[in-house]
């Protein structure tokens, strides 16, 4: 494991990573879903051939036409790659050889360009894109208007093209149930946060994302601050929910707590939601010094690891859910 | 699927909300969507969720579009209304096509209809000007209204500048 997952980066103890993405279109070339197995393999070429003239860091190419299922999946469990990309038989990703940079072809858009840093550090992640994009932008022609700047292919992108989010841990707020007003407040100053993990009602873990919802109008700049400032007062709130957690009930806390390591260690069978919502416990246990000498990026690695694909690579082969589920817990219990 | 809310007719907006930490799917029929008022920008709902449903809802298409010929994107193909059910474009020409009647969308999704962002920097040198004059001209609007006429005269010289470099570009 590399990149965000292992490195340490500001407020790490609450904010997992900042990630950045823009997308970017060549002129006069229909989008990737109107685009025919040829073409797709055309678009691919000229980008690649672009990318070899970057100087100094190392890049890995991958079509999604020539590696495995399992493969894809892993790179979307690092987060490397989006699902949609993962499902497509017309993408490719370029993965900087450190995984801090990916850039997905072929997806919803021609190109799509993400950094990912760990902890707090989106304005940096944003430098690091623009400079990828202004390479780019040397031998290609990208598709934009004087009026509505970069053109997408869905029009909640348009503008900018820009994304920027981050990854928070909120255990403290969601346990004294103060999320839901943090949700409100963030959705009227033009952002978004939602449960990271989980499907339905659930939300695993207690990992949200919170990311701008507006690309048209305001500069880049201006995006990424709000999203950076917004993430710096959400855990402002965190800490202030964590200390009100330890002077009113810290045996409680420190049992829960406890308790989950007791589990992790000791199981011989896990589900992953079992281990993401424990997990959390003990992410939580290390910033309030509860638990000592674990490492945020150990628990970043269990996290990644303990996933399905990564799972069955582990394994070298294709397992069932429940054998999943027994190496889950084998490889969470050698872990800690 | 049937609406959720009045169980009749059928469900056209898809609406994600996330209250609580509690994220909970609603399917709605247009009616129920607008009386209900939950297409609100203040709102948790996800705005991606509720693009389709935005799109084919009239109330904010204002204007009644009869086309006897169907519009489409010259470049890709794609129809108006065949764009108005998917909410993607087929291709970056499809902006142009269906031109103006996009705008109510924009401001809808961003608030905004247009960019004041990134310039490309190898092709965007001539809207790099315009921006940069654009900006002058506010910062000299400023210095006339606060009667600092030394500092007007130094910006209306460097626009002069400006308009004149732009200009001889235009003529090479
Ligand atoms: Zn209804
Ligand atoms: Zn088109």
């Amino acid at each position: 494991m590399k990149g965000w997952i292992t490195e340490k980066g500001p407020l790490n103890e609450i904010v997992l990573s900042s990630r950045v993405r823009i997308a970017r279109n060549l002129k006069n070339t229909p989008f990737p879903t109107y685009l025919n197995k040829e073409q797709s393999a055309e678009i691919i070429k000229m980008i690649e051939n672009t990318f070899i003239d970057f100087p100094g860091i190392e890049y890995k190419f991958q079509n999604m036409n020539e590696i495995e299922g399992q493969e894809k999946q892993i790179l979307v469990e690092k987060h490397l790659i989006s699902p949609e990309l993962a499902k497509s038989n017309k993408g490719a990703a370029i993965i900087r050889e450190d995984e801090f940079v990916s850039i997905m072809i072929n997806e919803e858009d021609h190109i799509r360009i993400q950094t990912i840093l760990p902890g707090l550090q989106i304005n940096k992640a944003w430098h690091m894109a623009d400079e990828i994009d202004n390479n780019l932008e040397r031998n290609l022609d990208f598709a934009y208007d004087e009026k509505l700047g970069y053109l997408t292919c869905c029009p909640t992108n348009v503008g900018t093209g820009l994304r920027a989010s981050t990854m928070v841990h909120l255990p403290a707020l969601n346990l004294t149930g103060n999320i839901g007003k943090i949700l409100q407040t963030v959705t009227k100053i033009g952002l978004t946060i939602r449960g990271l993990y989980g499907e339905g009602t659930e939300i695993l873990g207690n990992l949200f994302q919170i990311s701008n919802q507006v690309t048209l109008g305001p500069a880049e700049e201006e995006i990424t601050d709000n999203t950076n400032g917004v993430t710096n007062q959400i855990v402002e709130k965190e800490r202030e929910a964590r200390n009100i957690l330890l002077n009113t009930g810290r045996v409680h806390l420190e049992d829960k707590i406890w308790r989950s390591w007791g589990i992790l260690k000791n199981a011989k069978i896990i589900s992953s939601q079992e281990s993401m919502n424990l997990l959390s416990d003990l992410r939580l246990g290390i910033d309030l010094n509860i638990i000592r000498g674990l490492s945020v990026s150990t628990l970043n690695e269990i996290m990644i690891e303990a996933q399905p694909a990564n799972i069955n690579k582990y394994a070298n082969k294709e397992l069932s859910p429940e054998d999943r589920d027994i190496l889950r817990a084998q490889i969470i219990k050698n872990k800690l | 699927m049937i609406c959720d809310n009045c169980g009749k007719r059928v469900a056209t907006v898809h609406i994600t909300k996330i209250e609580n930490g509690k994220k909970t799917d609603f399917h709605l029929c247009e009616q129920c969507a607008i009386s209900e008022n939950t297409i609100s920008i203040n709102t948790s709902f996800s705005i991606s969720d509720l693009l389709t449903g935005i799109l084919n809802n009239t109330e904010y298409f204002p204007l009644k579009f009869d086309f006897q010929e169907e519009l489409k994107c010259p470049v890709c193909g794609l129809s108006y209304n065949r764009f108005r059910e998917t909410g993607r474009f087929g291709c970056s020409n499809c902006y142009k096509t269906f031109g103006d009647r996009l705008n109510p969308l924009f401001r809808r999704l961003h608030g905004n209809i247009n960019h004041l962002g990134k310039i490309p920097v190898r092709t965007g040198g001539k809207m790099k000007k315009v921006r940069e004059i654009e900006k002058l001209k506010a910062a000299l609007n400023f210095a006339v209204k606060n009667e600092e006429y030394e500092k007007a005269a130094e910006i209306r010289d460097r626009i002069k500048e400006l308009d004149r470099i732009s200009k001889g570009e235009e003529n090479k």
